[in-house]
């Protein structure tokens, strides 16, 4: 039997790997891609505990979550094409103006 | 019939979890692009199984659809090369302990939350009848209107944000 557990835990995989990602790679969009990898791991908790609950609610916010998914990723990729045009480059290593 | 459900999930849960690795290892942009458009059609999978066949579609169309369209555009409009992966030792070492450290956190948390058993109004044989997309519409314009129309709001900002942003010289 496919518990919410299972669903839970393998959430929680996604995660993980979204976050070693976000810390570890240096390219501002492959960490873009990281963030949305832990949304939609957030995602996949909401929809599992709405299924088991039986309750609409949890998939409604799951639809939140894509709407703000899609405004981040217009205005995340305008920001990373402004960067580029000034640096050459969306390392983030260079993105070192505000660093003490 | 159970362990067939069964043998689907874990073979879907593993493929997602390689997908989702290889976004974060492959040292080309487009490759871990690609990869996450794996991870999120096992999504899409995972929402149909738990009788959600409208998020599922949702995720298809929004997700492997329209925002990673945009994310290949972004990279192959300012044609990224392959990068150096983990130039700092010290860097992933610490990434690793901090993810594994909340990892072990959340299983903690799942372990100790119990979750209620007693089974709510929508089961799946109420989405069988009355539809997914319905109960979803029902519950978006009665309960969570106000959220839908500030989400509107929103896209509205990020749409104005993104065309002064993209075009002026920032």
């Amino acid at each position: 039997m496919i518990t919410v557990y299972h669903y839970m835990v393998l959430s929680a995989i996604l995660f993980s790997l979204g976050t070693i990602g976000v810390l570890t790679r240096r390219n501002a969009i492959v960490i873009f891609m990281c963030v949305e990898l832990m949304l939609n791991a957030v995602n996949l908790t909401f929809i599992a505990l709405s299924s088991h609950l039986g309750n609409m609610d949890g998939q409604v916010f799951v639809f939140f979550i894509m709407t703000v998914a899609a405004a981040e990723a217009a205005v995340g990729l305008a920001l990373m094409i402004a960067f580029y045009r000034n640096r050459e480059s969306i390392d983030v290593e260079e993105f070192n103006l505000l660093k003490w | 019939m159970e362990i067939l459900q069964q043998l689907f999930f874990y073979l879907v849960a593993l493929v997602s979890v390689i997908s989702g690795f290889l976004v974060i290892r492959c040292k080309n942009p487009i490759n871990s692009a690609i990869s996450l458009v794996m991870t999120f059609f096992c999504l899409a999978m995972f929402y149909v199984m738990l009788h959600a066949p409208f998020m599922a579609a949702i995720q298809l169309m929004v997700y492997a659809g329209a925002i990673m369209v945009l994310i290949i555009f972004v990279i192959m409009l300012l044609n990224l090369g392959s990068e150096v992966v983990g130039r700092y030792r010290h860097a992933v070492t610490g990434a690793f302990i901090a993810s594994g450290l909340m990892f072990f956190q959340i299983l903690i948390l799942i372990k100790k939350g119990d979750v209620s058993t007693v089974p709510g109004a929508i089961n799946a044989e109420v989405v069988e009848t009355v539809g997914h997309t319905e109960l979803i519409g029902k519950a978006l314009f009665t309960d969570f209107l106000l959220p839908f129309e500030i989400a509107s709001i929103l896209l509205l900002v990020a749409i104005v944000g993104a065309v002064v942003l993209a075009k002026r010289d920032v």
